[in-house]
């Protein structure tokens, strides 16, 4: 034993132990405390937060005062922060490390937006307040959709998707609501979705009413075009398409498909989850498309916040735009309005979305962040990310397995061909990752290639990040192929948890605490 | 440009390390005549943080807020103190920061958190069970009711008299692609028991606000009992969660599913968004199948310790596609947290002593507008919002009130249209209010009417 | 006498007479991985070869389960709703999904023997 002049060890007295082996008394490890459920912790008559007395007043409630406990646990404010401050240190997030989610955008959330949402003027105000005391709100409004307009290139804008997924629902009751006006709709039934697609994209065009008709894609991971020009016909409403797709590549033909759609009397619905790769280089408009969702969420760094709150409003060409759904805003002069129901709409709303008006809080957030950039900036953004993305291309590919030749464009997809005849998987591979201390790409998505890793670093990478990256990547790819399988089947070990048992969960669903 | 780290001789490097001469040649898929040659027309250059924080604030100042007026707006949005504590624990990095818990290992914060928000969401509503949240509470009950559409395999639903219009028209828009056939019964007071008359053997559901959006107290005991003799589902809407700590529960009156906006626990007004939608329903797994949205569960790791997973994601769009129950993908995640910190917070006794704070306030303002010539309050019961006639015009007297700083309420005409209900006025109070404040919301509408 | 068919979507019929009992081989079985739901068909229905009238789900997948033939849903294997690992431990005995009445027992024709279903699985 190696001993300092101080008479202690300087050296663990047997490197034989590591980290994973060490059972502490209190469960704790070191830094990462254990914490156990809210109600394990809580009490019902501890409270954290104090309450002016209620004033004498005779009750109203009409015969219906709860009569039983509700069951809720309580704690004191110091009780409380220890409780999430625990919690949250068993997240991985963005501000920590590289967070390489294909089709997730996961970028820089500016501090500065944060702040910005919460001025009063934004965050303070009612939805049905008079409209005259919120024209700050409403001009907010009315500058984000005069960005978004202009960055697209598209006509108008629908503000009140919530997320990604309601944005696909606007744009696509929008053509629904194109189609019926044609008298068309109970003859286009056929919504053409290339198997590559999110699983939104059908199951919005269902909820829509439609039939999905699946596209393959080709060797060159784009729409298959014979197979697109044989699908193509009078009883189809739209395609759905995401640019760049979810290979992470553009689709060259594009301008083909939204012409052949066009001829055959169908719409173009664009999923704009990849909107980042192309800012300032193209617009959608340019391209042909009649509807898109963007999603602030990924595209503007509004956070993420462990799912969400999203935000998805929708571009739109003129001869869409006048389905768009109440509220929508209009500007009278110097001021601002929302039209709010039908009966006021002097166009032809498809209907309503939600209650109230979109995700104010994501729209501050969204125009804060472009502001920020200006139309420069916005370009660089595209342009770095797209250069993030090949420089891992390039730098993985001699060890990893890309799943198409050539470039790519935001993000890099691999297929687990590198990983054949080694006992390692996608998955193994990707849990691997967590033991180096990076979150893991999107695994199995999209479906058309096998056992697929699909990497996404954003503009938000420094060089020397993705160097780090990319020598860890490769080092794991080394190790798989050398037939060292223990690091990847038993990852990870020094995560907070080790993998959990996912089979368990589905078969016996345990959705909530109860008392014992 | 402050967010961007790469600098030239990064791009030059990385450029030579790919092989291409310049960044273009990696757009070069792009059609020729569809490429931008120049920057995008109309919007200025990049600006630093004090720019877009003097734009911002110059906007943020044309808009009256409710902490500068006397406020007592309501309509399914309210203004309820948040502890500062729950805004500073929702910006930690590792909350705002992180993406949905994909990867549970490294995801226990969030997960363990939804965990908890589904239990507290089941304690609150009664219910068995609850999800991880849906957009707002008029999304979630528009998903509902096509829940209830797929569990009964029936195609009718019947729309209470006291639905806010906002939800009314949000599950009519929503039923519109599956031929749902949506019942709306024409907005009125006091008349929620009219459902039962409108049950027949193709009704899936009837859907029951409380307290209604006239601010009146419904007991949905008998509504259940019609609707389960009928065989169809009772899904009870709350658009005011903080009721709950007062009032009877749904799953105690009977409710099968129970749709609700959760934003007055942790989430401010913002304008209208975003807002946290609660979704619950009977411990029951041909319920639970049919939900939307996500669920986080418990189970083990491979060492046996306790841990949290998203589960049952078979019924999403991500892997059921064109068969999934909804094609939502994203939660509320943040404003989940915002509302199970704050419960947290509050407690059992917390909340029944806030809900309790809340009726005396109504109560106690009720009493003070009734005094006021002309002023009639018309609600029997109440939670913390009533519905009071005015002897002319209340859009009028909104707008007067408002240019002495005052919102005092939501004409009724704001949210059913001009006419029947231009002399109604929608008024909310809550714990923020005080004696002062009501005094001068009373001498504002005196001095306007 | 009982004969066992094999559809080429991984599903058997132990057939005798006109009733046929329904389920996945063990080959498909061993492919899905932990099954953790089945949905079953409501008995009593009629249904025609080729509908999808039932799901058998495991953690990250939903496999459709196709009417091999049609007639009419006689029983459905309601232990699997509490035992969904049957279908895994035992496909092709107590992991059935259901039973059916066969209208048409010329739509059997062309299905696979045991013997030319593992030449078909051998990939």
């Amino acid at each position: 034993m190696a001993m300092n002049s101080t008479g202690r060890p300087t050296a663990p007295a047997d490197a034989q132990s590591t980290a994973q082996d060490v059972d502490t008394f209190s469960g704790s490890r070191g830094l990462l405390q254990a914490e156990p459920l809210l109600f394990e912790v809580g009490a019902a008559d501890k409270c954290g937060v104090d309450l002016p007395d209620v004033p004498e007043h005779t009750s109203r409630l009409g015969g219906l005062e709860r009569s039983e406990a509700i069951g809720l646990s309580g704690l004191s404010e110091p009780e409380a922060m220890r409780h999430y401050v625990r919690l949250s240190q068993r997240n991985y997030a963005i501000d920590l490390g590289l967070y390489p989610l294909g089709s997730c955008t996961m970028k820089h959330n500016p501090r500065l937006n944060e702040k910005l949402a919460r001025l009063a003027g934004f965050a303070d105000v009612h939805p049905l307040q008079p409209q005259s005391t919120v024209q700050g709100a409403l001009a907010l409004m009315g500058e984000l959709s005069h960005w978004l307009c202009a960055i697209t290139g598209m006509d108008a804008v629908a503000l009140s998707p919530k997320a990604g997924a309601h944005g696909e629902w606007c744009g696509m009751m929008c053509i629904r609501a194109a189609l019926q006006e044609r008298g068309e709709l109970s003859t286009r039934r056929r919504v053409l979705v290339p198997q590559s697609a999110h699983g939104t994209n059908p199951a919005t065009a269902a909820e829509c009413g439609f039939d999905i008709d699946e596209l393959p894609a080709d060797a060159t991971g784009r729409v298959d075009m014979d197979v697109f020009r044989s699908k193509i016909g009078p009883d189809v409403a739209a395609v759905m398409l995401t640019n760049p797709n979810t290979c992470g590549l553009f689709e060259r033909d594009i301008r083909e498909i939204a012409d052949l759609v066009h001829e055959a009397g169908g719409y173009f619905y664009c999923d704009g989850a990849n909107l980042n790769a192309i800012m300032g280089k193209t617009r959608v408009r340019d391209l042909g498309v009649d509807a898109m969702h963007i999603n602030l969420h990924k595209t503007f760094s509004t956070p993420h916040g462990g799912g969400g709150p999203g935000a998805g409003p929708v571009v739109l060409s003129k001869r869409l735009s006048q389905f768009a759904p109440v509220p929508y805003l209009v500007q009278d002069g110097d001021a601002w309005r929302l039209v709010e129901d039908d009966a006021q709409a002097e166009e032809k709303p498809f209907g309503r979305m939600c209650a109230f008006h979109g995700q104010m809080g994501m729209f501050t957030r969204a125009l804060a962040y472009m502001m920020s950039h200006g139309a420069d900036g916005l370009r660089q953004v595209s342009e770095d990310a797209v250069l993030n993305a090949n420089y891992l291309l390039a730098r993985l590919k001699g060890e990893m397995s890309p799943a198409f030749d050539g470039v790519c464009m935001h993000e890099a997809l691999f297929d687990d061909t590198f990983l054949k005849n080694t006992d390692v998987t996608t998955l193994d591979f990707s849990k691997a990752m967590i033991d180096e201390g990076y979150h893991p790409m999107t695994m199995y998505f999209p479906l058309v290639v096998h056992g697929a890793m699909l990497i996404e670093p954003t503009e938000t990478e420094s060089k020397e990040s993705l160097d780090r990256f990319a020598d860890t990547l490769l080092s794991l790819a080394v190790a798989a192929k050398s037939g060292s399988s223990d690091r990847f089947v038993s990852a990870p070990v020094l995560a907070p948890l080790q993998r959990l048992d996912e089979t368990q969960a589905a078969r016996q669903p345990v959705l909530r605490w109860r008392e014992a | 440009m402050r967010y961007l780290p790469l600098n030239e001789d990064d791009r030059a490097a990385m450029l030579a390390r790919i092989g291409v001469s310049s960044v273009d040649d990696l757009f070069a898929d792009i059609p020729d005549d569809a490429r931008l040659g120049s920057l995008i027309e109309g919007l200025p250059e990049h600006a630093g943080e004090m720019a877009v924080e003097r734009h911002f604030t110059a906007l943020s100042k044309r808009s009256l807020s409710a902490g500068e007026a006397a406020f007592y707006c309501g309509g399914g949005a309210y203004r309820h103190h948040v502890p500062a504590s729950v805004d500073h624990l929702i910006q930690r990095s590792e909350f705002l920061t992180a993406y949905t818990p994909y990867q549970p290992e490294i995801a226990q914060g969030t997960l363990q958190t939804l965990f908890e928000f589904q239990t507290q969401v089941a304690q609150l509503t009664g219910m068995g069970v609850a999800n991880a949240s849906m957009y707002d509470g008029s999304t979630a009950t528009a998903e509902a009711v096509r829940m209830a559409v797929r569990i009964t395999r029936r195609n009718k639903c019947v729309l209470a008299p006291g639905l806010h219009p906002h939800y009314a028209q949000t599950v009519h828009t929503s039923a519109n692609g599956d031929k749902i056939e949506v019942n709306v019964l024409p907005p009125a007071m006091g008349k929620d028991l009219a459902v039962v008359d409108k049950l027949d053997n193709d009704t899936a559901c009837v859907v029951v606000q409380n307290p209604n959006v006239f601010g009146e107290l419904v007991d949905l005991t008998p509504l259940a009992e019609a609707a389960h003799a009928a065989g169809a589902l009772l899904i009870a809407v709350t658009t005011e969660v903080i009721s709950l700590g007062l009032v009877k529960s749904p799953g105690e009156m009977g409710a099968d599913i129970v749709a609700a906006e959760g934003q007055s626990i942790g989430n401010g007004l913002n304008f209208g968004g975003p807002y946290v939608g609660l979704l619950a329903c009977k411990d029951d797994r041909k319920f639970i199948r049919q939900a939307p949205g996500r669920f986080a569960g418990e189970t083990v790791d491979a060492s046996s310790k306790r841990g949290y997973v998203l589960t049952l994601s078979t019924r999403e769009q991500h892997i059921r596609r064109e068969k999934a129950t909804s094609n939502i993908c994203t939660n509320s995640g943040l404003c989940t947290l915002a509302f199970t910190i704050h419960l947290a917070l509050l407690g059992e006794l917390g909340l029944r002593k806030l809900a309790g704070l809340n009726h005396a306030r109504a109560c106690v303002l009720a009493d003070r507008l009734g005094t006021i010539e002309g002023v009639e309050i018309l609600n029997t019961s109440f939670f913390n919002e009533f519905t009071v006639r005015l002897p002319g015009n209340a859009a009028h007297a909104v707008e007067a009130m408002a240019k002495s700083g005052v919102l005092g309420g939501i004409p009724a005409s704001r949210l059913f249209g001009a006419g029947e209900f231009d002399d109604l006025l929608l008024v909310a109070t809550t714990e923020t209010n005080t004696d002062d404040d009501d005094a001068v919301f009373e001498m504002a509408l005196r001095e306007v009417l | 006498m009982s004969k066992i068919y094999f559809t080429e979507d991984h599903e058997y019929l132990i057939v005798d007479g006109d009733t046929a009992t329904i389920g996945i081989s063990t080959y498909a079985a061993g492919q899905l991985g932990d099954v953790v739901f089945v949905e079953l068909p409501d008995t009593g229905k009629t249904v025609k070869k080729g509908d999808d009238i039932a799901v058998v789900e495991s953690v990250k997948s939903a496999s459709e389960i196709y009417a091999p033939v049609s007639g009419k849903i006689t029983h459905a294997n309601e232990a699997l709703e509490d035992e969904p690992e049957t279908v895994n431990g035992e496909p092709q005995g107590a992991g059935w999904f259901f039973k059916m009445t066969i209208s048409d027992v010329s739509e059997l024709e062309g299905m696979m023997d045991e013997a030319a279903y593992a030449e078909f699985t051998r990939e």
